[in-house]
C-alpha cells in the first residue's frame, strides 16, 4: 500500500487525542468515550505525525531510530489503516 | 441520562513480523487502572425521563460533593490511570463548578466527555467549556418530534435542544446524539435518523432502554416486542446504505433479545469507577442496589484504596464468586456472566448468570417478559394510547418520594 504521497503530512485525526500512559506502560489514542491502546510500533509512529513532518521524514526518521531499512511500505500500510480509521488526516 | 459508556481497547495490527511479538494482548487484568471515571455530578435534572437508571430513591440524595472534592477524586483517580472521563447526572450543566472541574480534568490528562440533555448550554457556557478543553459532547434526544420528545422526557425541550445542536456544530465539536429507544419511539427510527441527518450530526446512537432504575420500574410499558426491534434494525441498515460514511449509526441491541449476556462492565472492578452525586464510589453506575456491599464514599477514603481494597470492589472481580452454569461456562471470560444487577433485579441473587443467558435455569423470566410485549403491543406501530401516560412513571423528585417511601 504505497498509494500515500510521501510529501504529504499526516497529523493525528480530529477528535482524537495521542499521549503516554504510563499506569498503561503504552501510547493510547483516546476519542469520544473510547480508547485505541497502541503497541509500541503504532505509538513510534503515530507519535510523529505532527502534521509538520512528511510520510517521507517520518520513515526516515524511524528507519535511523531503529537501524531497520525499507520500512516505506510498513508505515504507509500502518497509515492506511490508520486513515481508515480516522486516527490521522493527510495534510498537504 | 441514560448512557453507558464503553471503553474498548484494540489493538492496530502489528506493524511487522518483530512488531507482533512485541506485542502484548493481556487478558483482562483484573485490577488493572480504572479507565473510565464517570462522575455524576448531580441527581438534579430538568427532564424527566421515564427510562432514566438512575436511582428510584434519587430524592434520598440532597447533598452533593463539593468543587474541591471532585477536582480531589479526579487527580486521584488520574494517579491511577483513569483516562477516560464521563461527565454526567442528572443534568451536569445545573453544576456551575462544571467549567472548573473540565479545566482540571483537561490538565490532568483526561479525555472529557459531557453528557447532557443541552438544557442549560447556550453559547456562554459552551464557549466557556471549550476553553477549560471539553473534548467531547454528547447530546441526548428523546424522539424525532417535539410532541415525542416533550412527552417522553415530560418536559418542552424538542426546539431548545435544536437549537442546541447547532450550537455545538458551531464550536466545531462533532455532533454526537443518543437516542434512547423503547416499545414508544422504536418504530420511529427512520424519522429519528432523518432529524439526526437534517441536523447534521456525525455520530448517532440508538440505544435500547437497559432496564434499571426508572426504566426497570416502567418495563412493561417501555419494552419492545422482537418485531418492533427487527424492524427498527432494519431501518437503521437501509439509512446507513444511504448516508455511507456520512454519518456512523450505532444500534445498541437490547439485551432482552439476545441468547448470551452482555460483558457488563467487562466485569465488575475492571475497568469502570463511578461517583454518585454524593460521593459513593460504584462499580457501575447501577450498583448500588446490589445487596450486602458496603459502597465506600470518596469524602472518607482515598480512591486508589476504593478501587484496589475495598471489599465491594474486589467483591465480583476475577471468578471465584461464580455459580453454575457460569462457572464452569468456557464464556465466562468473553461475558463474566453477564450483568450482576439484571440477576439481582430479576433473581433476587446477584451471584447467578444474568438470565438473558440462554443457559440461566431463570432464562424464562427474560422470555415472559418479551411474551408480555408482545400481548401488549398496540395496533398500530408508533402510536401512544393516552391511557399509556397512566403507566409511565416520570422521573421526578415526587415520584422518587413515593416509589422510595420516604417523606420529604
Amino acid at each position: 500500500m504505497s498509494d500515500i504521497a510521501p510529501t504529504l503530512k499526516p497529523a493525528i485525526g480530529r477528535g482524537f487525542r495521542l499521549q503516554w500512559e504510563p499506569a498503561q506502560n503504552a501510547h493510547v489514542l483516546l476519542y469520544p468515550e473510547g480508547m485505541v491502546k497502541l503497541n509500541v510500533s503504532a505509538g513510534e509512529i503515530l507519535k510523529r505525525c505532527d502534521g509538520s513532518r512528511s510520510v517521507a521524514a517520518i520513515v526516515e526518521d524511524l528507519e535511523q531510530a531503529f537501524s531497520v531499512a525499507d520500512l516505506t511500505n510498513d508505515v504507509t500500510a500502518f497509515m492506511s489503516i490508520a486513515i481508515e480509521r480516522k486516527w490521522i488526516e493527510l495534510r498537504e | 441520562m441514560n448512557e453507558i459508556p464503553q471503553t474498548s481497547s484494540i489493538a492496530p495490527p502489528p506493524l511487522n513480523p518483530s512488531a507482533s511479538s512485541a506485542q502484548t494482548s493481556t487478558p483482562a487484568e483484573r485490577a488493572g487502572p480504572p479507565l473510565w471515571l464517570l462522575l455524576e455530578l448531580t441527581y438534579r435534572c430538568p427532564l424527566h425521563c421515564a427510562f432514566c437508571y438512575n436511582p428510584t430513591d434519587f430524592a434520598r440524595t440532597t447533598e452533593e460533593l463539593s468543587t474541591e472534592d471532585w477536582l480531589r477524586v479526579l487527580r486521584e483517580a488520574r494517579k491511577l490511570g483513569a483516562v477516560q472521563l464521563g461527565l454526567s447526572g442528572g443534568e451536569p450543566l445545573t453544576r456551575e463548578d462544571l467549567e472548573i472541574i473540565v479545566a482540571e480534568a483537561h490538565t490532568l490528562g483526561f479525555y472529557t466527555n459531557l453528557v447532557t440533555s443541552g438544557v442549560g448550554l447556550n453559547e456562554k457556557r459552551i464557549k466557556a467549556l471549550k476553553s477549560a478543553g471539553l473534548d467531547h459532547i454528547q447530546l441526548s434526544f428523546q424522539d424525532s418530534t417535539r410532541e415525542m420528545n416533550d412527552f417522553l422526557s415530560s418536559t418542552r425541550t424538542f426546539d431548545l435542544k435544536s437549537n442546541v445542536a447547532a450550537l455545538i456544530k458551531q464550536h466545531d465539536y462533532p455532533m454526537v446524539l443518543n437516542v434512547v429507544l423503547h416499545r414508544m419511539n422504536i418504530d420511529h427510527v427512520e424519522q429519528i435518523l432523518d432529524m439526526a441527518e437534517r441536523l447534521g450530526a456525525d455520530y448517532v446512537e440508538l440505544a435500547n432502554t437497559q432496564y434499571y432504575g426508572w426504566a426497570w420500574h416502567n418495563r412493561a410499558s417501555l419494552l419492545p416486542s422482537r418485531a418492533q426491534v427487527e424492524r427498527a434494525e432494519q431501518a437503521t441498515a437501509r439509512f446507513r446504505q444511504k448516508v455511507g460514511d456520512r454519518m456512523r449509526v450505532f444500534f445498541v441491541v437490547p439485551d432482552y433479545f439476545e441468547r448470551r449476556p452482555k460483558p457488563c462492565m467487562n466485569g465488575l472492578g475492571s475497568i469502570f469507577l463511578t461517583v454518585t452525586p454524593d460521593g459513593t464510589a460504584l462499580p457501575c453506575h447501577a450498583a448500588k442496589m446490589l445487596p450486602g456491599l458496603d459502597f465506600p464514599n470518596v469524602k472518607n477514603a482515598g480512591v486508589d484504596w476504593i478501587w484496589r481494597d475495598s471489599p465491594a470492589f474486589n467483591r465480583y472481580r476475577g471468578d471465584a464468586w461464580m455459580k453454575e452454569p457460569c462457572r464452569s461456562c468456557p464464556e465466562k471470560h468473553k461475558d463474566f456472566g453477564g450483568c450482576r444487577c439484571q440477576a439481582y433485579l430479576m433473581t433476587g441473587d446477584a451471584t447467578n448468570a444474568d438470565p438473558v443467558c440462554d443457559k440461566s435455569p431463570h432464562h424464562h423470566l427474560v422470555l415472559e417478559a418479551v411474551a408480555r410485549a408482545e400481548r401488549a403491543q398496540v395496533a398500530g406501530p408508533g402510536v401512544t394510547r393516552p391511557d399509556e401516560t397512566r403507566v409511565l412513571i416520570f422521573r421526578d423528585a415526587r415520584n422518587s418520594r413515593t416509589i422510595s417511601g420516604c417523606n420529604g
